[in-house]
C-alpha cells in the first residue's frame, strides 16, 4: 500500500487525541452498552411500520394485486418505483466500500461498514417487490432455471426481469460476503472483549476464529481488493440491468440509451444521500464524531453534488434528444412530464435532484451538518419521484390516446412501502446495537498517517529538520 | 529540463511529410465527375465482382459480405429514413426505386458513389484531426480530475499531461477549420449543411433550429475556446506554483479544474452531438455523448502512459516508478471496461428494441463495417482486459506499450466507425487517405507535445502533493 507519508494539506480523518485503544473502546461501546429509551422508541416505531407492512403484503397476496392502485395501462407503479429506489439506495454501500477502496480513499474507512449494512438491508427491501408484485408470488420459483417435470420447461433469458433476478441475487450475496469478510477482525475484537459467556459465544461464532496472523491479514487484503474489483462492475451492472427493465422497451420516455449510466449515477446519488442521513444521526447517538467528521460529511456532499450534476446532465440530454429526435411520441412524453397532470412530481424531481445538490458548491452549506441532513432527505424524496416520474408518466400516456389514464395509489401501496421502511430501520437499528459500526481494524490502519495526534507529532519533527520522512 | 531529441523531431517531420503526401494524393485522386466514377466502377467490374445490375454495393464492398437480399432491405430503409448515407442526391429516394427506368437509376447511383468518394479524403482527414484533438482533450480532462480530486500519486506526471494537452490549441484550430470548410460547402461530411437536402427532408427542417451553420460554428468556438482557456490558465498557474512561496496558484488551479469539469461535461456532450452524431442527422442516441467521452478519455490516458514510459526510458522522469505506471495501467484497464459497458448498453438497447429509426445505424455498420465494428470490441475490450488484469503485467513497460498501441488503434477505429458509414458508406477502405491523415496528425502531435515538454521542468516543484507523489508506492 501507499506510504504513511501524507501531504500537510490533508486534513486529519481521526480527530481528537485518539490512540488504538480509544478506537476499540469507542467502536465497542454501543455494542457493549445497553440500549437507551430513544433506541427503544425508534425500534418500536420501525417495528410497528414493519408489521403494518406485513399486514398489507399478506392482504395483497391473499386478495390479489387489484388491491393496489395499478391498472390495465399502468401495470407498474409504486411497486417498481420502490424497488428501483431501494436498489438505488443500496448502491452507495458498495460504492463506498469497493469503488472508494479502488481509489484508495482513506476517508471511506469510517463509513464503509454502515454503508455496506445499508446496502444489504436495502437490497432485502428491494427484493421483496419483484416477488410481491407478482400476481402469483407462490410460483416465483419458476423464474429459476431449474430442471423440472414439465419436460424441463425453462425460463426465457431474453427478459430483463429475469436478468434482475440474477443481478439482485448476485449483488446481495457478493455484498454479504464482502461485508462479512470485513467484519471478521472486528467481530474478533468484540469476542476478545466479551465479558459474558453468551456474547463470547456469539462473537466467537461470528468471527470464524479470526486470529489476525500476518498471513491472514495478507490474504484478507487480497480478498478485499479482489472483491472490490468484482463489486465495482457488479454495482454498475446491477443498476444497469434494473434500468434495462425500462430501456429495452419501446415505450416513449423509457426507451432511451442513456438510462444505464444515468440510473447508476442516480443510484450513487440517492445512496450517498441515505448514507449521509444515517451517519449524521449515528455519529451523534453513538458518539462517533471523532471518526465520522465534518470532512467525511463534506466529502459525501461533494459526491452527492457530482452525481447530482451528472443526473442533471442526463435530464437535459433526454430533453434535448427528445426534441432533436423529431419523434412526436418522444416529444410528447417529455411535454407530458413537464406540463401534464403529474407536472408536480416532475417539478419535485427536478428541484430536489438538480437544484438542491447545487447548493453544495458553497463550502458553508456542505460543511453544515443541518443543511447536509436536510438536503440528504430532499435528495431521497427527489429520487423517489424520479423513478415515479419515469415509470408512471411514461405509462399513463403513450401511443394510443384511448388508453390514456391516471394512477391513484391505494393505502395498500403506501402500506407496503412504509412496511419496507420500517423493516429497513428494524434491521439497521438492530445492526447498530450488535455490530461494530465502524471498521475499527481499517481505521487503525490510517492512524499513523491521518490522525490528528500523529499529524501533529510528525509536523513537529518535520519543522525541525525540514525534511519529509519517508516511512513505509 | 527535457530536450527534444533531434531524432524524434526528424521522425515527426517525416511523419508530417508522409502524411501530407498521403492526404494530398487522396484529394488529388478523388473522382471529380460522374465520368470518373463510371471509370472506377468499370474497373472494379473488370476485376470480376458480379454483373452490373446488382453491382452497386457488392462491387464496392471489398469484403463481399453484403448479401443481395440485404441490398433490397437496405434500400427500403433508406427510403423510409434516409440517412446521409445516400449523399446529396436526395432524389434517390423520391424517385421510387422500382418504378424508374434503369438509366435514371444508374445515373443516381453514380452520383451517389461520386459523393461518397469525394467525401472519403475529407472524412479521413476529419477522423484523424478529431481523434488526435480528442486525445489531447482526454488527457486534459484526466489532468483536471487529478487536480480536483487532490490525487496524491499523479503530480509527478502533471507536466507530461500538460505537454499532451498543449496539442489542444493547434488540434482544435484544425478541427474548427474542417468544420468551417463544411459550412462553406467544401465537403459534405455534414449532410444537413446542404440546403437542397434539407429542403426535401422535413425531419432535418425540424432540426434546423439547432443544426444550422452559424449556430454550429458558434457552439464549436465556445467549446474549444473554453477548453483552451482552461488549459492555458492551468498551465500558467502550474508553472507559477513552482516559484511561489504559498499555495495560492495551487488553489486557483483546484478551483479552475472543478469549474472546467462542469463546463467539460456539458460541452463534451453537445460536442459529440454536433461533430459526430450529426453526420447521421436522422439518428439519435442519448448515451452518445458519454460513449464518445469514454472512447477519447481512455485514449488520452493511454497516451499519458506511453509518453511517460518514453520519457522515463530516456531518463527524464526521476521520480516516476512502476507504481505510477501501474496506476495508469489500471486506468487504461478500467476505462476500457467502462467504454465497453457504454458501447454494449447503446448497442444492446437499440438492437433489443429494434425501432427502425434507430436501428439503421447499427444495420449499416454491421453489414458494411462488420470487421471494424466488431474488431474494435476485441481491440478495445478483450485484448486490454485480458492482458492488463495481471498486476505484474501492469508494471512491465513493453506490456503497457503493446496494450496501449492496440487501445489507440482500436479507438481510432471507433471514431472511424462513427464517421465513415455516414459519409462514405460502403465505399470505405483504409488506404492512403486514412493512413496519411493519421501520420500527419501523429507527426504534428509529437512535434507539438514534445516541444511543449521542453518548455518547463518535468517535475512540478512546489505542488503541495508532490512529495506524496514522489514517494508513491503501491
Amino acid at each position: 500500500m501507499s506510504s504513511h507519508y501524507e501531504a500537510p494539506i490533508r486534513k486529519p480523518l481521526i480527530i481528537g487525541d485518539k490512540n488504538y485503544h480509544d478506537v476499540t473502546v469507542d467502536v465497542a461501546r454501543p455494542v457493549e452498552g445497553r440500549a437507551n429509551k430513544q433506541w427503544w422508541i425508534a425500534f418500536s416505531i420501525a417495528l410497528a411500520a414493519f408489521l403494518w407492512g406485513i399486514g398489507c403484503v399478506a392482504y395483497t397476496v391473499g386478495t390479489g394485486i387489484g388491491t393496489w392502485g395499478s391498472n390495465k395501462t399502468i401495470g407498474w407503479a409504486w411497486d417498481i418505483t420502490n424497488f428501483v429506489w431501494w436498489v438505488g439506495i443500496g448502491h452507495a454501500g458498495t460504492l463506498i466500500s469497493a469503488v472508494l477502496l479502488l481509489f484508495r480513499q482513506k476517508w471511506r474507512m469510517a463509513i464503509n461498514r454502515s454503508a455496506e449494512a445499508m446496502t444489504i438491508f436495502s437490497v432485502i427491501q428491494a427484493a421483496m417487490f419483484p416477488v410481491f408484485h407478482m400476481g402469483r408470488p407462490w410460483l416465483a420459483y419458476w423464474v429459476m432455471p431449474i430442471p423440472n417435470q414439465f419436460g424441463s420447461l425453462w425460463v426465457n433469458f431474453n427478459s430483463p426481469l429475469l436478468w434482475d433476478v440474477f443481478a439482485i441475487s448476485t449483488y446481495l450475496s457478493v455484498s454479504l460476503v464482502f461485508w462479512w469478510t470485513g467484519l471478521l477482525p472486528d467481530f474478533a475484537m468484540l469476542r476478545d472483549r466479551a465479558i459474558t459467556p453468551f456474547t463470547k459465544r456469539v462473537y466467537s461464532t461470528l468471527s470464524f476464529g479470526w486470529s489476525g496472523r500476518a498471513k491472514d491479514w495478507q490474504r484478507f487484503e487480497e480478498v478485499s481488493l479482489v472483491l472490490a474489483g468484482l463489486a465495482t462492475p457488479l454495482v454498475l451492472s446491477v443498476h444497469t440491468i434494473v434500468s434495462f427493465d425500462f430501456a429495452t422497451s419501446v415505450i416513449p420516455g423509457w426507451h432511451t440509451t442513456i438510462l444505464p449510466p444515468y440510473f447508476v449515477a442516480g443510484a450513487i446519488f440517492s445512496g450517498f444521500a441515505m448514507v449521509n442521513t444515517l451517519l449524521i444521526i449515528m455519529r451523534k447517538v453513538s458518539n462517533l464524531e471523532a471518526y465520522i467528521t465534518i470532512q467525511h460529511i463534506e466529502l459525501m456532499n461533494i459526491v452527492i453534488m457530482i452525481t447530482g450534476s451528472i443526473v442533471g446532465i442526463a435530464y437535459i440530454t433526454e430533453l434535448f434528444i427528445a426534441w432533436y429526435s423529431g419523434v412526436e411520441y418522444e416529444q410528447y412524453a417529455f411535454l407530458n412530464r413537464a406540463t401534464g397532470p403529474y407536472w408536480w412530481s416532475y417539478l419535485l424531481m427536478m428541484t430536489c435532484n438538480v437544484v438542491s445538490p447545487q447548493v453544495m458548491w458553497f463550502k458553508k452549506i456542505r460543511t453544515s451538518i443541518i443543511a447536509s441532513f436536510i438536503i440528504s432527505l430532499v435528495v431521497n424524496i427527489g429520487m423517489w419521484f424520479e423513478r415515479f416520474v419515469i415509470i408512471v408518466t411514461s405509462l399513463h400516456r403513450d401511443y394510443l390516446p384511448s388508453s390514456w389514464t391516471m394512477f391513484q395509489p391505494t393505502f395498500i401501496d403506501a402500506g407496503f412501502f412504509i412496511g419496507t421502511i420500517g423493516f429497513f430501520f428494524v434491521l439497521f437499528l438492530l445492526y447498530s446495537r450488535s455490530f461494530p459500526v465502524i471498521a475499527q481494524a481499517e481505521v487503525k490502519s490510517i492512524m499513523k498517517s491521518s490522525s490528528e495526534t500523529h499529524k501533529r507529532i510528525r509536523d513537529g519533527i518535520a519543522h525541525d529538520t525540514h525534511s519529509h520522512p519517508e516511512n513505509h | 529540463m527535457y530536450t527534444f531529441s533531434s531524432k524524434l523531431k526528424t521522425f515527426s517531420f517525416v511523419l508530417i511529410a508522409l502524411g501530407v503526401l498521403g492526404v494530398g494524393y487522396s484529394f488529388f485522386t478523388a473522382p471529380k465527375t460522374i465520368e470518373d466514377v463510371e471509370k472506377i466502377l468499370a474497373a472494379e467490374e473488370a476485376h470480376g465482382h458480379g454483373d452490373h445490375g446488382d453491382a452497386h454495393h457488392e462491387a464496392a464492398n471489398p469484403h463481399g459480405e453484403d448479401a443481395h437480399g440485404h441490398h433490397a432491405d437496405k434500400h427500403d430503409i433508406h427510403k423510409e429514413v434516409s440517412t446521409s448515407h445516400t449523399g446529396r442526391g436526395d432524389g434517390h429516394q423520391a424517385a421510387g426505386h422500382d418504378a424508374h427506368a434503369e438509366h435514371d437509376e444508374h445515373h443516381e447511383h453514380l452520383e451517389h458513389v461520386l459523393h461518397q468518394l469525394q467525401n472519403k479524403p475529407w472524412s479521413a482527414l476529419y477522423v484523424g484531426a478529431l481523434f488526435f484533438m480528442l486525445i489531447s482533450l482526454g488527457a486534459l480532462a484526466f489532468y483536471a480530475i487529478q487536480n480536483a480530486a487532490q490525487a496524491g500519486w499523479s503530480p509527478v506526471l502533471f507536466r507530461v499531461m500538460e505537454g499532451i494537452s498543449s496539442y489542444l490549441l493547434p488540434g482544435a484550430i484544425i478541427v474548427f477549420l474542417i468544420l468551417v470548410a463544411g459550412v462553406m460547402d467544401w465537403h459534405h461530411i455534414f449532410i444537413w449543411m446542404d440546403e437542397s437536402v434539407v429542403a426535401n427532408d422535413h425531419l432535418l427542417q425540424g432540426k434546423a433550429g439547432y443544426l444550422n451553420g452559424p449556430f454550429f460554428l458558434i457552439r464549436a468556438a465556445i467549446f474549444m475556446g473554453g477548453w483552451i482557456l482552461y488549459r492555458q490558465y492551468a498551465r500558467k498557474n502550474s508553472l507559477k506554483q513552482d516559484e511561489a512561496t504559498d499555495n495560492l496558484y495551487y488553489k486557483k488551479n483546484f478551483k479552475a479544474s472543478a469549474a472546467f469539469l462542469v463546463f467539460f461535461i456539458v460541452t463534451e456532450s453537445i460536442m459529440s452531438w454536433d461533430w459526430i452524431m450529426s453526420v447521421d442527422p436522422h439518428w439519435f442516441s442519448t448515451l452518445f455523448g458519454w460513449y464518445v467521452f469514454a472512447s477519447f478519455f481512455v485514449s488520452g490516458i493511454t497516451v499519458i502512459a506511453l509518453i511517460t514510459l518514453y520519457l522515463k526510458s530516456k531518463g527524464y522522469l526521476e521520480y516516476v516508478n512502476t507504481s505510477h505506471i501501474h496506476d495508469l495501467a489500471k486506468f487504461m484497464f478500467g476505462i476500457s471496461i467502462f467504454w465497453t459497458y457504454l458501447w454494449f448498453s447503446q448497442f444492446m438497447l437499440i438492437w433489443y428494441a429494434n425501432i427502425p429509426e434507430e436501428v439503421t445505424y447499427f444495420i449499416t455498420r454491421i453489414e458494411d463495417y462488420n470487421l471494424p465494428f466488431f474488431g474494435m470490441v476485441a481491440m478495445n475490450f478483450l485484448f486490454p482486459v485480458l492482458i492488463l488484469i495481471n498486476t505484474d503485467f501492469k508494471r512491465l513497460s513493453w506490456i503497457i506499450v503493446m496494450a496501449g498501441i492496440v487501445i489507440l488503434c482500436g479507438h481510432y477505429i471507433d471514431f472511424f466507425n462513427m464517421i465513415m458509414p455516414a459519409t462514405v458508406g460502403d465505399r470505405w477502405y483504409i488506404g492512403m487517405a486514412e493512413i496519411g491523415s493519421v501520420l500527419l496528425f501523429l507527426g504534428l502531435f509529437i512535434l507539438v507535445v514534445f516541444t511543449a515538454l521542453t518548455k518547463a521542468p518535468l517535475l512540478a516543484k512546489r505542488n503541495p502533493l508532490i512529495e506524496e507523489s514522489k514517494h508513491f508506492h503501491y
